[in-house]
């Protein structure tokens, strides 16, 4: 598995630059910031060589599994940037700077806009856009469950996950479960190999 | 249905660990679960000024759900009530992923672990689509009628989910529309 992992000492320069395309990262993030992972593989692992392929795709793989927004896959990008560069206070460094970079610009757009317009809630124009964008934002919600079964494969061949997310969602639709059940009930019957 | 009465955060530390507890609660994506405890549990909000909130954190840059709750804690305290909400939602979940991302290195090729993996999966999918199923009864009473809305959610589903067009041409192109026909129909 830990086969070519890059080694390199990082010097400061190579921290601002790691920084700075964060930061702009964030601003490109419409969406969502998994709309810039095609860009940040390209700068990280092509380009500047900081993490290999598979601890790419393990970083993205281990953010979504684990509980807590899926952004935290730029933590362990840091972390894994920092622990081949050297270990565990700069593993710590890589944390820091990758996720104040990726966090700070969106953030401090979106709290100044959220008080504009809240101030300005009563306005035609700002109701028009909360109203008007509403049915499309509902549709997302729906798509990304739909887009994350489909990445289970094949009606055909992953036809009980897909009954799983079916169920799943049947149930919390119409019943009060707490969510944990139902992941654990998830976790449970796909760990006894039944979907 | 749900007149129980609206409800809000008490204090900063009653922000930080709500957003903590929910984020741990949210596996394969949070968005499931702060609907289910701040609109349905807690009742800081009700669906409509969920949906309404989550619009603007979807159009701006950054994560969603950062955005959210930003947006929420500022909404209640300011500054520190962004910082506050933020922050639950990202320290705990921070220093659980690292953890797990060590154990994934060495057990991540496991069977066990991925088929675990694999059922999580599963049901975090249909977690998502039943809190969308949930909001969509909200959209009863949006200004741009049920027709409309209607039809701009399902187009939206099918260029996104089904026909996998870019998100920005699909959630600009079809809001431009919906932000114009809603302007239209709104009283001056």
């Amino acid at each position: 598995m830990m086969i070519e992992i890059p080694s390199h000492v990082l010097q400061w320069s190579d921290w601002l630059d790691l920084f700075l395309h964060q930061l702009l990262f964030s601003l490109m993030s419409v969406g969502g910031v998994v709309s810039t992972l095609p860009e940040m593989h390209r700068y990280l692992v092509d380009q500047q060589h900081w993490l290999s392929d598979a601890q790419f795709n393990a970083s993205i793989a281990v953010a979504q599994a684990a509980p807590g927004p899926n952004i935290l896959f730029v933590a362990l990008i840091g972390w894994n940037i920092g622990m081949n560069a050297g270990g565990l206070s700069i593993a710590l460094l890589g944390v820091l700077i990758s996720m104040v970079g990726i966090l700070l610009p969106s953030s401090t757009l979106a709290y100044l806009m959220a008080r504009w317009g809240h101030r300005n809630r009563e306005l035609r124009s700002i109701r028009a856009f909360k109203q008007g964008m509403s049915p499309i934002v509902v549709a997302l919600l729906i798509s990304t469950g739909w887009i994350l079964a489909s990445a289970q494969g094949e009606f055909a061949r992953a036809w009980p996950l897909w009954l799983a997310t079916a169920v799943t969602a049947l149930i919390l639709w119409r019943w009060k479960v707490h969510l944990l059940w139902l992941l654990a009930a998830g976790a449970i019957l796909g760990g006894l190999g039944w979907i | 249905m749900e007149q129980l009465p609206p409800s809000q955060p008490r204090s900063l530390a009653d922000l930080f660990f709500t957003f903590t507890v929910l984020a741990l609660q949210g596996f394969g994506g949070v968005m499931a679960v702060v609907e289910r405890e701040l609109v349905e549990k807690k009742r800081w909000m009700s669906k409509e000024e969920f949906i309404e909130e989550w619009a603007v954190a979807q159009v701006m840059p950054g994560p969603n759900v950062v955005n959210l709750s930003l947006m929420i804690g500022g909404r209640y305290f300011g500054l520190p009530g962004a910082i506050a909400a933020s922050a639950g939602l990202l320290l705990c979940p921070l220093v659980l992923v690292l953890l797990l991302g060590y154990g994934y290195a060495r057990y991540g090729s496991h069977p066990t672990v991925i088929n675990v993996l694999r059922g999580m999966g599963a049901v975090a999918a249909g977690l998502i689509i039943a809190t969308g199923l949930k909001l969509a009864s909200a959209l009863k009473r949006n200004a741009l009628g049920i027709p409309v809305a209607t039809v701009l959610g399902l187009a939206c589903f099918i260029g996104i989910a089904l026909l996998r067009w870019p998100l920005m041409y699909v959630m600009f192109g079809l809001g431009a529309i919906g932000c114009f026909v809603a302007y239209r129909r709104l009283k001056p």
